[in-house]
């Protein structure tokens, strides 16, 4: 298939049509909107159905109780209707119930902005809601990556019956890049035996539910729980590693992000600076090891996390360093972008200062 | 030996966990009942609140769904909208559905969603241990309005059944009692028809039911009817509101 011009939001919203999503729950908020409208034309064209929720709130439980009557289901949102759909996420989370949930960040706190920002890093990533659990929180730095992201997300969902996260700033959503829709392989699913479907002639019946009144069987489920995300960390984490041969500092980055410090590694390069760059894709499980083995270079000198935020994803890096060499951060925040130059002397800045 | 009565298939042999003299375990029984001689139990997903009917998916033998605390006619959307020919309904106290779910209700129904709801009216948070709900009667007592509710301070008690009732594809809205015997056999009509409604798909559908709290209004069983009977019901009349013409 040739390559098309997609805008960010519907290249995803297409993308999840032909993962075979066939319902999609919604509220308008900028800069996520073209997913919705997208949804509302084409859904019914393929035997879907999009609703416009009452709100945010309204929206997550629709998917809720669609995902636990065994559908293909996606809602999406931005920070602030993300913060409303808390409640909603834990739940799925507790039930253990598969969706796609978007999130085109933009500025905060509060009503924050409506340009690009990665300031709900500790938000997708360390629960978001109340309660013990993760979601699998996917990083797409191009709409190229957020089509084939998207795809796959339905399956890790379908697998492992937990909500997966699109993490993408406003950039991924209202930019336009070309766009080749491949065929995604597809994971062998096991069948949704324990859906609401209706008995059916089905003889037990199935509950989705996330209560566990009696405590020693709420830490039981919590324990499974974690069993799954034990697997989750050794199946699923995505990564990129660039340019890390003989690095003298390592960036961190994801997302749009990572595509700018890539200009700023070659600009040091022109300086004769060797520079590299560890892209996590999965936010969430999160490439420890990557980053663990870096710091383990004799080249490498420091690390430092760019992002457009105050300082989120830093806090993981400096996790998985584990002390072994200096992390720094670089950010801009509320919808600024970090430029390449501001990049380039933050990181002269710092070898001058470790050497 | 004849069979006279036996317990509908609608109901799992699960104990509940009702305080003694509590309405619920008669409305459970005509939801089941309904469900049963309609013919739904197969294709029937149920959504159970957060209140005292929170384990309602332990006790109805169909397919349930538990929801967050208001969120179950979004649930309830959701379910419908995946199986448009199963018989959906949604289970909710008063704290759930006329408080802290009042947006879910007001636009399900205006959506038309096709699902039953089964509003229990008790006037009062039974589960939390007797707080003041929206519901509350002016005067009544309860563990955050000790002397009572003041009109002036809380403000009244909202009709959920009048209010939806102006709703255009709210189709069917009655509100019953289970205080005596006659009033329980005109709930089960109505809950029956509700259903009926839904799966003629003529759109949403609601029975608000009168109901007793003789733990949180601190009363006998007995004093508990008695209650119901006499404060309730002057103020929450026991009447339809909406039947669509093709079933009347």
């Amino acid at each position: 298939m040739a390559k098309e011009l997609w805008k960010g939001n519907e290249a995803i919203a297409e993308a999840a049509i032909k993962a075979g999503c066939r319902f999609f729950f919604g509220y308008p908020i900028t800069p996520q909107n073209e997913i919705p409208e997208y949804m509302s034309l084409r859904l019914p064209q393929v035997g879907g159905c999009f609703l416009q929720a009452e709100s945010e709130v309204a929206a997550i439980n629709m998917v809720y109780g669609a995902a636990g009557a065994g559908a293909r289901v996606m809602t999406s949102s931005s920070s602030p209707g993300i913060s409303l759909k808390q409640e909603g996420i834990t739940y799925i989370a507790g039930a253990e119930l598969p969706c796609v949930i978007v999130n085109i960040v933009r500025g905060g706190p509060g009503l924050g902005g409506i340009q690009p920002a990665q300031s709900d890093y500790f938000q997708a990533t360390k629960g978001g809601g109340h309660g013990d659990y993760h979601l699998v929180v996917l990083a797409p730095d191009s709409i190229q990556e957020a089509v084939n992201l998207v795809q796959e997300a339905f399956d890790i969902a379908d697998q492992y019956r937990n909500p997966v996260m699109i993490l993408g700033d406003g950039m991924i959503g209202q930019m336009m890049e070309p766009v080749e829709f491949t065929e995604v392989k597809r994971r062998q699913l096991p069948e949704k035996t324990w859906a609401t479907t209706g008995l059916r002639g089905r003889k037990e019946h199935n509950i989705i539910n996330s209560l566990f009144i009696d405590p020693a069987a709420c830490e039981q489920h919590n324990l499974k729980i974690f069993e799954k995300y034990a697997q989750i960390e050794k199946n699923e984490i995505k990564v990129e590693e660039y340019n890390l041969e003989g690095a003298e500092i390592v960036f961190a980055a994801y997302g749009t992000v990572a595509r700018i410090v890539k200009n700023a590694i070659k600009a040091l390069e022109k300086d004769g600076i060797k520079a590299g760059l560890i892209r996590p894709i999965t936010l969430w499980p999160f490439p420890k090891a990557n980053f663990l083995k870096a710091a383990e270079m004799p080249s490498v000198k420091a690390f430092l996390s760019v992002e457009m935020s105050m300082g989120q994803m830093v806090e993981d890096v400096e996790l998985s360093v584990k002390g072994k060499k200096p992390v720094y951060f670089y950010g801009r925040t509320g919808g600024m972008v970090p430029t390449p130059k501001a990049i380039v002397e933050e990181a002269k800045k710092i070898l001058g200062g470790a050497k | 030996m004849a069979v006279v009565f036996e317990k509908t298939k609608g109901l799992t042999d699960k104990p509940t966990h009702y305080c003694p003299g509590c309405t619920h375990g008669i409305i459970h029984r005509l939801v089941a009942e309904s469900l049963e001689e309609l013919g739904l139990l197969d294709k029937a997903v149920g959504v159970a609140p957060v209140g005292c009917s929170v384990f309602a998916y332990d006790y109805f033998s169909c397919d349930m769904q538990e929801a967050a605390h208001g969120r179950a006619p979004a649930c309830a959307t959701g379910i419908k909208r995946v199986h448009p020919d199963s018989a959906v309904f949604t289970y909710q106290g008063d704290g759930d559905l006329a408080s802290i779910g009042t947006a879910e209700i007001v636009h399900a129904a205006m959506r038309g969603e096709k699902i039953t709801t089964i509003f229990v009216n008790n006037a009062i948070y039974g589960m939390t241990g007797g707080q003041m709900a929206p519901t509350t009667l002016v005067g009544q007592k309860a563990t955050t309005a000790p002397l009572g509710r003041d009109a002036d301070h809380a403000g009244m008690p909202i009709r959920m059944s009048e209010m939806l009732a102006t709703i255009p594809k709210a189709v069917f809205i009655e509100r019953v009692s289970v205080h005596d015997v006659p009033n329980i056999i005109k709930a089960k009509k109505a809950i029956k028809k509700a259903f009926e409604i839904q799966m003629k798909g003529l759109g949403f559908t609601m029975v608000e039911v009168l109901s007793t709290c003789p733990t949180n209004w601190g009363k006998t069983p007995i004093e508990a009817l008695k209650w119901l009977k006499e404060n309730m019901i002057p103020y929450y009349p026991i009447q339809n509101f909406r039947t669509p013409e093709e079933v009347k």
